[in-house]
Order: structure tokens, then sequence, then C-alpha cells
């Protein structure tokens, strides 16, 4: 059991690397058997909102695990804006560094109805109302004649003096007024501030925004985070009472350790500790508590941008890296 | 990244307009804006250099409508 504990101690882990496959140890068959997997995976979700997902993943290898991470960072496409076109920038802000900022705004938008863009095309036929979406901000900023007197707030001393991300409007183009009709494009955040303008400044440009994936630029990520942490395991190898128990409870976060009617702690649930390893630096507890994280078992935490819902992500994660079995699984060198 | 283009601007004909500081093409339509009340004018070949509004002699040239293209990176 102990084996598939990483152990962590005051100063360094221990015992970090999987030894669970063929050929390693002489005794236990670790041979990949699929029925095998599908007895002892597990998959228990803890939580699910619109923008975030929180599940575990019990019984599987660091190097799947992490695939998935790294798929969802940075291989789900999704859309963002690539070319912005300005007719007219006049506010403090530069047009590159506007550009850029356009550029980040998640948007919400089904990557599914739109097509990739062909980059051998040339620059002129390479965007299509399959392939495209066209954004407009036309903004233009004046004095308020109604202000109120003395007023040093630019939201009532002048109109448009804040641009948001929700100032950004869709232009549907031929077929994408069908398709889109339910659901039209919008940034998935309306709040972000793009820019602020004083009388007289304006700012009118056209962005086109494209499929696009992570490992090309950050703006393609679906995921503002997906991280996981492996399960903490609290061993308590001495009874630990009285006065004791209520400085071992402090060690943790709260919900960590409880205490039960004897004065004993025990652990309550070992998935909210951190693994502060405070609780190592106190003297009177040497020898008496061993801390760890269990190998194979990942608490994923998926947080969406707001395009697709945390679990698609997911779900479309385990679709590429099944693509990618295939593609390798075809080549002739495998055969 | 396209590199952004002025508008309005020829170069001389030849150097020595230039030198005489003649200007050999009419400004047509290029609009200038008052650094000190912000008016916004345009000049024609013989006039000062001068805000017609309240005569300050420093005058910014206002961007075109010309398109610039960037990449959102």
């Amino acid at each position: 059991m102990s084996d598939n504990i990483v152990g962590i101690e005051y100063n360094r882990v221990t015992n970090t690397s999987s030894t669970d496959f063929p050929g390693h140890q002489a005794s236990g068959d670790f041979s990949w058997d699929i029925e095998k997997f599908k007895q002892n995976f597990d998959i228990d979700i803890k939580y699910l909102t619109e923008r975030t997902a929180n599940f575990d993943l019990v019984h599987i290898d660091t190097s799947i695990a992490n695939a998935f991470r790294r798929i969802m960072i940075a291989e789900v496409p999704s859309v963002a804006a690539e070319a912005v076109y300005m007719f007219m920038n006049t506010s403090v802000i530069q047009d590159e560094v506007l550009a850029h900022r356009i550029g980040l705004i998640p948007l919400k938008v089904d990557p599914d109805l739109l097509s990739w863009v062909d980059k051998t095309q040339d620059e002129n036929n390479r965007y299509t109302e399959d392939n495209t979406i066209v954004l407009s901000l036309d903004v233009v900023c004046t004095k308020n004649p109604n202000a109120p007197k003395n007023s040093t707030n630019a939201k009532e001393l002048y109109r448009n003096s804040h641009v948001y991300a929700s100032d950004l409007k869709f232009e549907p183009h031929g077929s994408q007024l069908e398709k889109f009709k339910n659901n039209p494009v919008v940034p998935a955040d309306p709040n972000i501030l793009l820019a602020k303008l004083r009388p007289g400044q304006e700012i009118s440009l056209r962005a086109h925004c494209i499929l696009g994936i992570g490992s090309d630029h950050a703006k393609f990520s679906p995921v503002a985070t997906a991280s996981y942490r492996l399960m903490p395991v609290i061993d308590i190898r001495e009874p630990i009472t009285g006065a004791l128990a209520v400085n071992f409870q402090k060690c943790f976060p709260p919900g960590v350790i409880g205490i039960n009617d004897q004065g004993e702690a025990y652990v309550q649930d070992a998935r909210k500790d951190t693994v502060s390893r405070e609780v190592l630096r106190h003297e009177e507890f040497d020898g008496k508590v061993k801390l760890g994280r269990k190998r194979d078992h990942f608490i994923f935490n998926v947080e969406s941008t707001g395009a697709m819902s945390p679990e698609e992500i997911f779900f479309k994660s385990v679709r590429v890296l099944k693509n990618k079995v295939e593609y390798l699984r075809n080549c002739p060198i495998g055969q | 990244m396209a590199s952004p283009q002025r508008e309005g601007f020829s170069i001389p004909s030849s150097i020595s307009h230039a030198a005489l500081g003649q200007v050999t093409s009419k400004s047509l339509g290029v609009k200038y804006n008052c650094a000190q009340c912000a008016a916004s004018f345009s000049l024609s070949k013989n006039d000062a250099i001068r805000c017609k509004e309240c005569g300050h002699r420093v005058i910014y040239k206002s961007r075109t409508r010309r398109m610039v293209q960037f990449e959102a990176r």
C-alpha cells in the first residue's frame, strides 16, 4: 500500500516515481489489461458549475492524467480574435496594444460551428463565413450635457468614456445569420475594460475571430486553469489526545482533522488538506504523523473561460488524445 | 504586422521646391487639430500655420480613416 504513496518529509519528497509497470518488480502482474483498468478506474465528480469542474480521476497513470491536463490547456480548439482592422483609434491606447487586448477576450462561441482557417490561402481569400466571425467596435466619446455640476466622475461627465468588451458587436455574414440565430456571438465576460476615452476620441475597428489552439497562442486556450493535485494522505501513527490534539488540528486547514468524544484526533477529510507541512515543524508530533499523497489519485480542477462548459473541455481532451493514439496506431512503424 | 502608412503626404516633385519651403501639392482633405482649443480645420496652400479659431500656432495633423491591419497577438 505504501508503495503507492508519495512520502512528504520535512524537507523533501520521497518515492516519487511509479513502479507499477511490467519488469520493474519481481512480484505482481503489471501488464496492461483494459478489463483490469475498467474495474479499477474511477471518476468522481465533486462539483460542476457553469465555469468550473472539480473531479477525481482514481487509479490512472500520471502520464495519462498529465496528458489530459496539457491537452485541455494547449490543444482543445477555441475561438479568438486574430486579425484586427483598425479604421480609427484616437484613444491613448496604442493600436497594437488594443489589438492584443481584443485578441485576449474570451468569446462565447461554440467552436464546433466554425471550420479551420486555411493558412496556405492568401490573406484576401483566407477568411470566409464558415471559418470567421466578424466583430465590430465603433465608439465615439462625447460630453454629457446633462452631467451633474461639480462631478468629477468620467462616467457622468462623458458618454462612452469606458469601452467594454460588451461594446464588441457581432456582424453576421451570409449563413451565419441563421447559424447563430439562437446564440449570437458575445464576449463571455461583458465587463472587461478595453480602453478609456475622453470627448472627441474615437475607436472604430473590425476584428476577425478564428479557430485556434492554445499551443499557438494562449488566447485560444479554452481554460483559464486546468490543473491537478494528488490526493493528500495523513497517517496518524500514534494517538494524539487532549491539548495536543487541538494543536494538531490547528496545523491543518479547517475540516481536515476532527476530534472525537475521547479527545483523540482523527483524519476527517484529507482531501481538504493543502499539505502545508506545518505539522512537521512541531517537535511534539515527531514520529506521530506521516504525510503523503496518493500517486494515482488526481484531483482535477478545470476552469473554463466561458465558451464551453468545463466538462465539455475535458471530453474534448479525451477525444484529442484518442485521435493521437489512433494516428500512432496507423503509423507503419507500429505494425 | 502591417506598417501604418500616412496619407496626405507626397514626396515633393523637385528638391528645389522643397528647399524653398513651398508646398507643391495641395494638402487636400488633411485635417488639423489645434493643440490649444482642439478645433478641427483644414489649411490651404497660403494659409498661415495658425488655428482658425484661437490663433494658436501649434497644430497637429489628425489621423486619417485609412485602415491599418494588426495581428491580435
